[in-house]
């Protein structure tokens, strides 16, 4: 029977199966993180048990970190400081890696995985953060796991799960001009809605998913949770082969050849089933924006704030009222009238090189508006270094953006980088949810390009006037 | 893990769609290293103003249900980050089951581990319990029967519950011992994998 890249993956990691279909699955890869692992590493000293496979585990801290320049002298913020030192500590004992804050790897985890070759197609990935679904761009089936499965993996090197069900979503057609896989992946967000996904798998297929770089291809799947996917597929091509050729973890020589042949046996075959299937014409997707507290409420940066009396289904009706009120904003309004305080350019969405290079080539030549606070946080040390050979670190400094170390920043805020009640941010983030940013901020995701362009004119902008 | 048989309490109603975990335990409670005490930020942003004192309005602050030990929400609840935090805020304060239209994956499977059951119903069903628990009528979840009633009222509405989970939850089962059982056999599996992809 044909199988789809999902069915191939999780059949060859099944390690054990029970009569009612639950099923123990081998896990190849696991990231941990400050936040969501110390009650699993203390439940393990509790129980006595020790870490099965710290050789498949790879630890970074990136939530809680700084990004100002001066944190090299440490955190100052005493909960943040012993959270990142006990991640410290529970590493050293389980002879687990660890990129600290300072080492020129350190990043956000779903960065730093895919940059050192430690994702690869057909293994099995998980973290302790739902944006995991990132990995899946190489062809891994990667996902989000509570800290008490955290705790299992390092146990056991295993979860206990039944298998989700198959989706495509297929993406033809060229991208226009300004338009990229943030916006891709917005508007399937918008046509699915933010539970369209749960319970299954996506695999992305088309000729515009093809036509992505890996950079995208992450994007793309880093939001699948947010469209309620655990875990989004894009099946290894050349372009991931050529991405990860060379990487420090990636397998080399004769074991390479191997591998990719090996890999080249992953994607789905023809006339392989799906328990649901969706299309999108690439060439109609605009630049796309959010203008509520969920990311399904989207909008073509063209277009109005909706009107919740257009909605016949009453509870829609009531959360688009309380989202727009939140938001402050009223409907009709055209989206470019409204301005921005702050601009956020990072998260695991959007931090990597090609982020930076779209965003610098909007703030080239150009300057943050008055009364705007622009950040440009990157993924990584290593993503921050090679801008800095490109010079996009000059560029956006002379363009009045602040450059600043990596970590996950403002996305989520538990760091000092945050929104101010009230303040209004064009972010490259992942979720608009009340309160996201800061108490009372309001959120508005978007691509890099996007943002630059909010930065540079003060309002949300459509890109594609500023070329 | 704390058993899950049978509870009788009050439910608190929530009628808002997309319930996210920022929401029930926002990020700077994140912190913390340690699974207890999250009870009192439980949905903070909604329970207490800036300055900290009580929002009135919010249902869980309303004498009726400040010991709600059932929440009734609606639909994707649970949405967002994997933070197990969430259920264990709703633990903490004191809430042992949540019933909704639906959840949010990782959600879902983070309460089974922690003796929190989620209790899919239909709209229509949420729809009369929604309106039972405004009214304070206390409900009973039975995870044996796998049935929520209300008591003297006509209501009796059957749910499903994944079999292996519902067992772990009746009998409070920790899935790490029942894996450990299988040690020889992901040793194997280990085996097997590296002459097969000795790259990984």
């Amino acid at each position: 029977m044909p199988k789809t890249l999902y069915d191939k993956i999780w059949d060859i990691h099944v390690v054990a199966r029970q009569d009612d279909g639950t099923c123990l699955i081998y896990i190849d890869r696991h990231l941990v993180h400050e936040v969501t692992s110390p009650q699993a590493f203390e439940g393990l000293r509790m129980a006595g048990r020790k870490v099965r496979r710290a050789d498949l585990t790879l630890a970074v801290a990136d939530h809680n970190v700084p990004t100002t320049p001066d944190r090299a002298q440490g955190i100052r913020e005493p909960e943040s400081r012993h959270q990142v030192e006990t991640l410290a500590e529970n590493v050293r004992e389980s002879g687990i890696e660890y990129y600290a804050m300072n080492d020129i790897r350190q990043g956000i985890v779903h960065i730093v995985g895919p940059e050192q070759g430690f994702t690869l197609p057909g293994t099995t990935v998980v973290c302790g953060d739902s944006h995991t679904s990132t990995h899946g761009a190489f062809g891994a089936l990667a996902f989000g796991i509570g800290t008490s499965e955290v705790e299992h993996v390092l146990a056991t090197q295993t979860l206990l799960m039944k298998p989700y069900k198959n989706m495509r979503v297929e993406v033809d057609g060229v991208l226009s001009p300004g338009v990229t896989a943030k916006d891709i992946v917005l508007a399937i967000i918008g046509e699915i809605g933010t539970a369209g996904g749960t319970g299954y798998v996506i695999e992305y297929t088309g000729s515009a998913i093809r036509a992505l770089s890996m950079e995208g291809r992450m994007t793309i799947c880093n939001m699948s949770i947010e469209a309620g996917a655990r875990a989004g597929l894009i099946a290894p091509d050349e372009t991931t082969f050529a991405y990860l050729k060379g990487r420090p973890k990636a397998p080399k020589g004769e074991a390479w050849d191997k591998a990719v042949a090996y890999w080249r046996t992953l994607p789905s075959d023809a006339g392989a089933k799906y328990d649901k299937e969706v299309k999108l014409d690439a060439t109609k997707i605009a630049p796309t924006i959010t203008w509520g507290t969920s990311p399904e409420d989207v909008a073509p940066i063209t277009g109005i704030v909706p009107d919740p009396a257009m909605t016949k289904d009453n509870v829609k009706k009531q959360s688009m009222q309380r989202a727009l009120d939140y938001m402050g904003l009223t409907p009709g309004m055209k989206l470019t009238d409204v301005t921005v305080d702050k601009v956020f350019i990072g998260s695991c969405t959007n931090s990597r090189i090609e982020d930076l290079r779209a965003a610098a080539q909007v703030a080239r030549g150009r300057h943050v508006a008055k009364n705007v606070q622009a950040l440009v946080v990157p993924g990584s040390g290593l993503v921050k270094q090679q801008a800095e050979k490109e010079g996009l670190d000059k560029i956006f400094l002379e363009a009045g953006f602040e450059w600043r170390e990596p970590g996950c920043s403002m996305c989520l805020a538990m760091n000092e980088d945050r929104l101010d009640p009230g303040e209004r941010c064009a972010s490259t983030s992942n979720r608009n949810f009340e309160g996201r940013q800061g108490r009372s901020g309001r959120t508005h995701l978007m691509s890099p390009a996007m943002a630059a362009a909010a930065a540079v004119t003060g309002r949300l902008t459509d890109v594609r006037e500023l070329t | 893990m704390q058993k899950f048989t049978k509870l009788t309490g009050v439910a608190a109603p929530l009628p808002m769609v997309n319930v996210d975990t920022d929401a029930i335990i926002p990020k700077q409670f994140l912190k913390t290293i340690k699974r207890t005490g999250l009870g009192k930020n439980l949905f903070n942003d909604l329970r207490y103003t800036p300055d900290g004192g009580e929002n009135p309005d919010f249902v869980l602050n309303q004498p009726a249900y400040r010991q709600a030990q059932i929440l009734i929400a609606g639909a994707n609840f649970g949405c967002g980050s994997s933070r197990e935090h969430a259920p264990w805020a709703l633990q903490d304060f004191g809430i042992r089951c949540v019933i909704a239209p639906s959840f949010a994956d990782i959600f879902f499977n983070n309460c089974f581990k922690n003796g929190l059951l989620p209790v899919v119903l239909p709209q229509e069903q949420i729809d009369q319990l929604m309106e039972l628990a405004k009214q304070g009528a206390a409900l009973t979840v039975d995870l044996e029967t796998q049935c929520v009633t209300a008591y003297p009222r006509n209501i009796n509405f059957s749910f499903k519950t994944d079999a292996f989970r519902r067992d772990c939850l009746l009998n409070g089962l920790d899935d790490i011992g029942i894996t450990e059982k299988k040690t020889a056999a992901i040793g194997s599996y280990e085996e097997r994998q590296k002459a097969e992809r000795p790259w990984v």
